[in-house]
């Protein structure tokens, strides 16, 4: 190995060095994950995201009443590429339901209109509101029939 | 050379590998704040045969993998709408955009 190319693999170092530790450890992330029943990683914070994606989820959730704890990755680099790595999966948000990865914000939108996710929601004991607002309308539909 | 080489590279490799019955590749990077002809935010509506049984997150994990490269390289956003061939037929076949940017890019 002449100095030259010597140089270049030791200026190579920090990048990989930092690739290995920069990243947030999977214990660290699996406490968040199971900390609560529904975790959400996203970018900015509920009242204020900072991606349309993000916004998306939260969106979702709201209208199901859930409450979740939030991660704002765009303050925590060491989260963001934790999260990747530890759900393998490239992207943000990141949503979990009784620890457990269920998809970012294309597979909640389709959850949320296919009714998947009350269904989700009901096998981690949280009742959607819109479960309830459903019921509340069937119950009053059939009441104005007798 | 191209002048859309992401767009082209994500099209050949979905087509290659998922042998799509349908597939669209819109560029919706203009919907954020990135120069004119980014390439950086996409949506694919990939339809295959191939997602026959596969459950949703199985999916969008097949396309993720296959666009890897991408996605480490430049992709930053990737919307994905993954069907089976039935379930494309018998949708309404409209794609919605996605959402706007609320400026957390670059951060």
């Amino acid at each position: 190995m002449n100095a030259f190319t010597k140089s270049r693999e030791l200026r190579k170092l920090p990048a990989l060095l930092s690739k290995w530790y920069s990243a947030k450890a999977a214990p660290e992330i699996e406490q968040l994950v199971k900390a609560s029943k529904v975790v959400v990683f996203m970018k900015g914070v509920p009242e204020q995201p900072q991606c349309g994606f993000s916004n998306a989820v939260v969106q979702i959730l709201r209208m199901h009443g859930v409450k979740y704890d939030a991660h704002n990755v765009l303050q925590d680099e060491d989260l963001r590429q934790g999260i990747k790595d530890f759900s393998n999966w490239p992207t943000i948000p990141q949503v979990f339901i009784n620890g457990e990865f269920i998809g970012g914000c294309d597979i909640m939108l389709q959850m949320h209109q296919s009714g998947d996710l009350i269904e989700e929601l009901e096998k981690a004991g949280i009742k959607s509101a819109l479960l309830e607002k459903e019921k509340e309308k069937s119950e009053k539909d059939s009441g104005s029939e007798k | 050379m191209s002048s859309k080489p992401v767009e082209q590279s994500i099209r050949k490799k979905l087509t290659e590998h998922l042998e799509v019955s349908h597939l669209e590749v819109i560029n919706e990077s203009y919907m954020h704040n990135v120069p004119k002809g980014a390439e950086t935010h996409f949506k694919v509506v990939v339809v295959s045969d191939k997602f026959d049984g596969v459950p949703l997150i199985k999916r969008h994990r097949m396309v993720n993998e296959i666009l890897k490269d991408e996605i480490q390289n430049g992709v930053h956003a990737l919307s994905i709408e993954a069907k089976t061939t039935s379930q494309w037929n018998n949708s309404d076949k409209t794609i919605d955009p996605s959402p706007n940017c609320r400026g957390g890019f670059g951060k």
